[in-house]
């Protein structure tokens, strides 16, 4: 698949976008709290993300992920704490955030085309009433490009494998043109041909001096994938360069004691990590469920 | 062809005719948006919900004028809607159960009403009753003008906010992250909705409203994969239906153009869920049988 690295050029937006950029880093959580009813499931969370990082969410099931990332996005009510994009709050940068949710929450019967579903990214940009032309058309075809789906722009959604739907996510949130991309578990679920695009993309965004956050399941993928991480479990572990912070005692301290199939998924890693000391691996023959089979 | 005649020159006949058709473009268009948000029996409850509306008003202005009460109707749906958003919002109850308990209490409290009106000594026949199952045979210009007007405000927003409406219906959340406000949204979609069923209170009355409001869209889905086209066919069904059952009821003093109106919309649904293309269940089972004759031999 072609991978342009300059799809914002020729974008009056990008110069302005650069202003906007330059000062502060693209996501930083202060003490955040999140509750659902009584019960919380974020508490004082403090996060920054650097620039240009390719950032992995990590942990158990019930952590509070998915949440984090719609507490950036302003979609879920925030008790304490704030988040700030690039120095200022979301509702004032939202041009800048892209945003791929969980496949399995929207109806993927939906009576709409691969393209449709891409050019909803534009949606933001054209605002209120306006309606997509033929720019907006273009560039989602574009987009659709860029993970291969070219070919599949007028299929019926629901007529797409799980790893095409999951790739016209990715299209979707490409058509934003943001410079931060939050994913909710894109890896989730998907086959090997669209694994593959997913990884290329993130590095192409990476190399387009994007940031990329994306929430992440599998611990043994993980360092392949990844650059940075957080690990999570309500309150924030611990988080930094992927090297240095995905070791066994943050693991352990993360998932807990009784996650002892995740620790098991850890030494796994580690004696992989003790292997590739010489060689950096270019592929995993084998890839467990995460903790996938070990929720509380 | 003489039906045709009658449908151009005959006064009531056209009258009947035009508004059963207006309601079915209403409702099928806003129908659609219901469906595919798994909201259809949001309609059911908010036509039942219009009940007592349509009571408290006649009761408050002392008259029948159309306008005053489908206002009543109108009001009474909208409190529903937001009672039923802050119930499913503040408590753990689901929204199923939520709109069977705003449905059944609100309509309840219609019937003791209704009951109330029609029993009043001084009161000559009210003729709210008519409410019920709808009297399409008693609309006149007049009604048709005013369902005409209401109708074409709610289509015209659809029209203005289509990008949005689809949006909203497939990917709430995605839209709530772009920055469109999806509480007023929803909202709006379903105030849009309190239209089409204030329309079709005279018409096909509260209990058969629901109907309206999922059969088009349940035929039109089958036929395409496009929401554009969804609505578009909705609104055809809708309108064939209204047309059909308003055409069917005078060949016969004894039969409701109302429920006529729903037995036709229930053909084409049902020949639409068992013949569509791709999606027909009739060419389902083929497709099943004969792999199974593939796979035997």
């Amino acid at each position: 698949m072609t991978l342009s690295t300059s799809f914002i050029e020729d974008r009056s937006s990008a110069a302005t976008l650069q202003a906007k950029v330059a000062v502060a880093n693209p996501v930083e959580i202060n003490d955040l709290t999140v509750a659902y009813r009584d019960k919380p499931v974020l508490q004082d969370v403090d996060l920054t993300i650097p620039e240009g990082k390719l950032a992995a969410i990590i942990g158990p099931n019930g952590a509070g992920k998915s949440t984090l990332l719609k507490a950036i996005l302003g979609l879920v009510p925030v008790v304490a704490g704030s988040v700030q994009i690039y120095g200022r709050p979301y509702a004032e940068q939202r041009r800048l955030v892209g945003y791929v949710p969980q496949r399995s929450s929207v109806d993927w019967d939906f009576p709409t085309t691969a393209l449709d579903v891409v050019m909803m990214g534009t949606y933001g940009r054209l605002g209120w009433i306006r309606r997509p032309g033929k720019a907006e058309r273009d560039f989602a075809m574009h987009c659709l490009d860029q993970v291969g789906m070219a070919r599949y722009a007028d299929r019926q959604i629901s007529q797409l494998s799980g790893g095409q739907q999951q790739r016209v996510f990715l299209a979707r949130a490409l058509a934003q043109d943001a410079q931060i991309y939050l994913m909710d578990e894109p890896f989730v679920g998907v086959d090997a041909v669209t694994e593959r695009a997913i990884v290329a993309l993130l590095q192409t965004l990476q190399h387009q001096g994007r940031t990329v956050v994306c929430v992440h399941h599998d611990l043994d993928s993980a360092p392949d994938y990844f650059d940075w991480v957080a690990l999570l479990n309500v309150r924030l572990i611990a988080s930094g360069p992927f090297e240095s912070t995905f070791t066994a005692e943050n693991l352990r301290k993360t998932y807990g004691g009784t996650m002892k199939a995740a620790i098991e998924h850890f030494q796994h890693f580690e004696s992989d990590r003790l292997q590739m000391m010489g060689e950096r691996r270019g592929d995993k023959g084998t890839r467990g469920q995460g903790d996938k089979g070990t929720e509380r | 062809m003489e039906l045709l005649r009658d449908l151009i020159f005959d006064y009531t006949l056209r009258n009947v005719a035009l508004g059963s058709a207006l309601l079915g473009v209403v409702s099928g268009v806003l129908g659609c948006f219901a469906v595919l948000r798994r909201q259809g029996l949001l309609g059911d409850a908010l036509a039942h919900a219009a009940l007592p509306g349509i009571c408290i008003a006649y009761l408050l202005a002392h008259a029948k004028t159309q306008i005053v009460l489908l206002l009543g109707a109108a009001v009474a749906g909208w409190i529903a809607t937001i009672l039923l958003l802050q119930i499913v919002r503040h408590t753990r109850i689901s929204e199923d159960g939520a709109l069977g308990i705003v449905l059944s209490t609100f309509f309840a409290f219609g019937i003791v009403l209704l009951t109330f009106i029609t029993k009043r000594s001084d009161a000559h026949q009210s003729g709210l009753d008519k409410f019920l199952f709808g009297q399409a045979a008693a609309l006149v210009a007049e009604d048709v003008t005013t369902m005409a007007i209401l109708g074409g405000v709610a289509l015209a927003i659809v029209v203005l906010l289509y990008k949005e409406f689809k949006l909203l219906a497939f990917d709430a959340a995605f839209a709530a992250s772009l920055g469109f406000n999806t509480n007023t949204l929803s909202v709006l979609l379903t105030s849009l909705i309190v239209i089409a069923v204030v329309i079709g209170l005279q018409t096909v009355g509260v209990v058969l409203m629901a109907a309206m409001l999922v059969g088009p869209a349940v035929a039109a889905r089958q036929w395409t994969n496009r929401l554009s086209a969804m609505i578009v066919l909705a609104a055809l069904f809708g309108a064939l239906s209204g047309l059909a059952g308003a055409l069917i009821s005078v060949s016969d003093e004894g039969i409701p153009t109302g429920p006529m109106i729903i037995l036709s919309l229930t053909a084409i649904a049902l020949f639409s869920l068992l013949f569509a293309p791709e999606r027909g269940l009739v060419w389902d089972a083929m497709r099943r049988r004969m792999q199974k004759a593939a796979l035997a031999d």
